[in-house]
C-alpha cells in the first residue's frame, strides 16, 4: 500500500506530529491501485460482474460530464464549477451504497452522489449557470440541495436522522463534508448530538488533502476517522479511491445506523486532482509530484484493470462506455446552451408561504418598472 | 400591566395569568393538538425552562417531544432544520438573547433561506423562541436587544408580544405558521399578569397586525415588546401635558403593519418610536423611514425615535439610564414641534 499517510507531510503543516498520527492509519482497501482484489478482515463484497461494470460505467459517465463542465466554464457557459476530478469512487461507492429511502446532504462538490440518486446533471449545471439556487426538489430523489456553507449539512443530516429515529423508521442519512469542514463547529455540534441522540447517520468525510490551498495538517493532528472515538461512535479510514472498498464501508456504516446502533464516521482518503474549484489556481500550493503520485491512484484505471484481467468486460464495453459518455456529455453541453434565462420575476417567489405585503408591495413596483421600458431601446435590451 | 383597550371576546372565567403562564399553555396547546410539534432546547425538560416557560411538559408528552439538548445553540438550531425538512414543527427555545447568537449562521443562511432555493419544495416551520431585553438586572450577555438582526434577514417572521393574550395567541399563530418564526419573549415581561383565561384564551391574531392599545390624537407612540408598558404609562401622565397619546403596539416587526401605523399617524401628525435596542440601524430607523415615505404630508414635526444609546449593554446597575423610560419618552414627545401649531 503506497499511500502517503498525513504524517509523512507534517513539516509542510507546521505542526510536529504526535500521539496516534505518528503511525500510518488503518486504511480498508479492496482493490489495490493496480488492479488487485485483495481481502479485508472486517469489510468485504461480493458483486456480480453486472454492477462491477455498473460501478465503472457510473465512475466514467461522472468524470466526462464533470471535465465537460468544467470546459462550460472556461467557455463562458457556467460561472463557476467545483470539479470531483479523482473522487469518483469515493462518491460513486458511498452513493451507490445509499437506499432510496435513505436520504442524502451533500456539499456542493458531489455530482458523482447526485448521479447514483438520479439528479440529472443538467440540474446541476443549472446552479452553477446562475439560473437557480438548485434546481432539483431535494425530496423527488432524497438528495438535498447542495450546501455552499461549509459543514452546515451535518447538522441538516443528524436532525433529519433524529426525526427518522423519532419514527422508528429503517433508513438512514448521509452527510458528505470535506476535511476543511472537520473543523467546523457544525460538523463538531452534529457529532455531538448525533452521539447523544443515537441518530442513524453516516458522517462521510471525503478528505480529498486540500481544502482549497490548506493541507490536511492544517485541520487536524490526528487522522480525521479518529475523532468518532473521541465522541463515542466508530470511525473508519477508507481508500477513497477504492470504489469497491468504499462501497462496502458506506453500507456497513449505513447498516450500521439503521439497526440502531447510531452514527459512524468514514473518512474516504483521496485526492482532488483538479483545483479547488474553476476560480482556483492549485499551482500556487501544491507541487506536480503529489498530483502525479495520485494519479497513479486513479479510481476508474484500476478497476478497468480489474475487469480486463479478470475477464469481466471486453474492450467492446469499455468502447460503449465511451461513447454513451460522449453522448451524455453532448447532452449535457446542448443542454446548458439551450437553458432558458430566470424570468426576473421568480426573484420574489417563494420567499414566504402566504403572501407577505413587503414582498408583494416590491413585486408590483418592480413590476411597474420593468413595464415602463416595454416598446423602448431600453426595453428590448432587458 | 393594562390591556384595558386590547379587543378582548370577554371569554368567561378570566382570571390574573402571568405571560410566562401563557406562554406555557401555548406550547402545552401546540404540543397537544400536532403531533409533529417539538419543542428542544437546553434545560426545557426537566427543569422545565430557566424561565419555566416549559415547566411539566416533558412530563406530559415525554422526552421525545420535549427535548433537552447539548449546549450548542447552532446544533440545536441546525438540527431543528433536519427535523422540519423530516417533517416535525420544531419548537426551539434560546436561553437567552446574546446566547442565540452562535445559531445565527444557521438561521440566516439556511432557515430564512430554504424555502426560497427550494422552490417552495422544503419550508421550515420552525419557531425560534429568545427570551430578549434588559430590565431585570442581569449579567453581562442577558439583557441584549437583537431584532434588528433578525429583521434585516428576508425569509424570517419576527414577532413580539406584549400583553398576556398577545403571548398565548402569537406564540399559537407562529408554531402554526409554515414559515420560520423569531419569536422574542419580552423577559422582563414575564411576570406581568392580566386577567386571561387559559380555557378560552383570546382568539389567534393574525401575524402582522399592529394593535392600537391606546387611542389618542396628539401624537403615535409606536413601540413593541416591553416598551409597551412604558408608552402605556407615558401616555398616562402625558395627560398632565396636555397630550392625548396614541400607542401602537406593533406585535410583528416583519411582517410590518405599514397599514395601522400610518393610519395613527395620518390622523396624529406626529410620531415617536420607542425601543430598547440601540437606534443606529435598528427598527426604529425601518419605522420612521416608513412613516416618512408614506405620511409625509400629514406630518407636523419629524418622527423621532427613543432607543437604547449606540454602546454595549451596560452593567445592571447602569441600565436604567440606557433603556426607554417614561421621562425619555415625554422628552421626546415635547419636541415633536408643538410651537408650530
Amino acid at each position: 500500500m503506497s499511500v502517503k499517510s498525513t504524517a509523512a507531510r507534517s513539516s509542510r503543516g507546521g505542526a510536529k506530529r504526535r500521539g496516534g498520527a505518528g503511525r500510518k492509519p488503518e486504511l480498508v482497501q479492496l482493490l489495490t491501485p493496480e488492479g488487485e482484489r485483495v481481502e479485508h478482515s472486517e469489510y468485504s463484497i461480493d458483486l456480480t460482474p453486472e454492477e462491477l461494470r455498473g460501478l465503472y460505467r457510473d465512475m466514467v459517465f461522472t468524470r466526462r460530464f464533470d471535465g465537460e463542465a468544467v470546459t462550460l466554464q472556461r467557455q463562458g457557459e457556467l460561472g463557476l464549477w467545483a470539479s470531483l476530478l479523482g473522487q469518483e469512487a469515493a462518491q460513486i461507492g458511498s452513493g451507490r451504497a445509499t437506499r432510496p429511502d435513505d436520504y442524502v446532504f451533500p456539499t456542493y462538490r458531489e455530482h458523482g452522489v447526485a448521479w447514483t440518486r438520479g439528479v440529472d446533471p443538467l440540474n446541476l449545471l443549472g446552479m452553477f449557470r446562475g439560473v437557480n439556487n438548485g434546481g432539483w426538489d431535494p425530496n423527488l430523489n432524497n438528495f438535498h440541495l447542495y450546501t455552499i456553507v461549509i459543514g452546515s449539512q451535518a447538522l441538516h443530516a443528524t436532525g433529519y436522522a433524529m426525526g427518522v429515529a423519532k419514527d422508528g423508521a429503517d433508513s438512514a442519512v448521509i452527510a458528505y463534508f470535506g476535511d476543511g469542514a472537520s473543523s467546523q463547529g457544525d460538523v463538531a455540534e452534529a457529532f455531538t448530538f448525533a452521539a447523544v441522540y443515537n441518530a442513524p447517520v453516516v458522517f462521510f468525510c471525503q478528505n480529498n488533502q486540500w481544502a482549497i490551498s490548506e493541507p490536511t495538517e492544517r485541520q487536524t493532528r490526528v487522522p480525521i476517522y479518529q475523532r468518532a472515538a473521541g465522541f463515542g461512535f466508530p470511525g473508519v479510514r477508507v481508500d477513497g479511491n477504492d470504489v469497491l472498498a468504499v462501497l462496502a464501508v458506506t453500507r456497513a456504516a449505513l447498516e450500521h445506523a439503521r439497526s440502531g446502533e447510531g452514527p459512524m464516521l468514514v473518512e474516504a482518503f483521496t485526492y482532488r486532482m483538479g483545483a479547488h474549484t474553476t476560480s482556483d489556481d492549485a499551482t500556487r500550493y501544491r507541487l506536480d509530484e503529489e498530483t502525479e503520485e495520485w494519479a497513479a491512484k486513479d479510481p476508474i484505471a484500476r478497476l478497468k484493470a480489474y475487469l480486463a484481467n479478470e475477464g469481466l468486460a471486453d474492450e467492446t464495453f469499455f468502447a460503449e462506455v465511451e461513447a454513451e459518455s460522449d453522448a451524455l456529455a453532448k447532452r449535457v453541453r446542448e443542454g446548458v446552451r439551450a437553458m432558458p434565462n430566470p424570468e426576473p420575476m421568480a426573484i420574489f417567489d417563494n420567499i414566504y408561504a402566504d403572501g407577505h405585503a413587503l414582498v408583494d408591495e416590491e413585486r408590483a413596483q418592480f413590476a411597474a418598472y420593468q413595464a415602463s421600458f416595454e416598446g423602448s431601446e431600453e426595453g428590448a435590451a432587458r | 400591566m393594562s390591556t384595558a383597550t386590547a379587543p378582548a371576546s370577554a371569554p368567561a372565567a378570566r382570571k390574573p395569568a402571568t405571560m410566562a403562564q401563557a406562554l406555557r399553555q401555548a406550547l402545552h396547546d401546540a404540543l397537544a393538538d400536532d403531533a409533529s410539534v417539538h419543542v428542544l432546547g437546553e434545560d426545557v425538560g426537566t427543569l422545565g425552562g430557566v424561565f419555566r416557560i416549559t415547566d411539566g411538559l416533558t412530563k406530559e408528552f415525554g422526552p421525545d417531544r420535549v427535548t433537552d439538548t447539548p449546549l450548542a445553540e447552532a446544533g440545536i438550531l441546525g438540527t431543528a432544520v433536519g427535523m422540519a425538512m423530516y417533517g416535525l414543527r420544531p419548537v426551539v427555545e434560546m436561553q437567552f438573547d446574546a446566547f442565540a447568537y452562535p445559531a445565527i449562521e444557521q438561521l440566516i443562511s439556511h432557515v430564512a433561506r430554504m424555502r426560497n432555493r427550494t422552490r417552495g419544495a422544503m419550508p421550515l416551520p420552525i419557531t425560534i423562541r429568545i427570551p430578549y431585553g434588559g430590565g431585570i438586572g442581569g449579567v453581562e450577555h442577558h439583557s441584549d436587544s437583537s431584532e434588528a438582526y433578525y429583521l434585516h434577514t428576508p425569509g424570517l417572521h419576527v414577532v413580539t408580544p406584549a400583553t398576556v393574550a398577545d403571548a398565548y395567541g402569537l406564540l399559537r399563530a407562529s408554531i402554526a405558521s409554515d414559515d420560520p418564526v423569531v419569536f422574542l419573549e419580552p423577559k422582563r415581561l414575564y411576570w406581568s399578569k392580566a386577567d386571561w383565561s387559559a380555557d378560552a384564551p383570546q382568539g389567534v391574531p393574525p401575524l402582522g397586525r399592529a394593535v392600537v392599545r391606546r387611542a389618542g390624537r396628539s401624537a403615535t407612540l409606536i413601540t413593541y415588546g416591553p416598551s409597551l408598558p412604558v408608552c402605556l404609562e407615558a401616555a398616562e401622565a402625558g395627560r398632565q401635558e396636555g397630550w392625548d397619546l396614541e400607542v401602537v403596539d406593533l406585535r410583528s416587526l416583519v411582517p410590518f403593519d405599514d397599514e395601522t401605523v400610518c393610519d395613527s399617524v395620518r390622523r396624529t401628525g406626529r410620531a415617536v418610536v420607542v425601543h430598547e435596542s440601540s437606534g443606529f440601524g435598528g427598527a426604529g430607523a425601518e419605522i420612521a423611514a416608513r412613516i416618512t415615505e408614506r405620511c409625509f404630508h400629514h406630518l407636523a414635526a419629524p418622527v423621532l425615535r427613543v432607543a437604547g444609546f449606540d454602546i454595549p449593554y451596560p452593567p445592571p446597575m447602569l441600565e436604567r439610564y440606557h433603556l426607554p423610560g417614561v421621562d425619555r419618552v415625554l422628552d421626546a414627545v415635547a419636541r415633536l414641534q408643538w410651537e408650530a401649531n
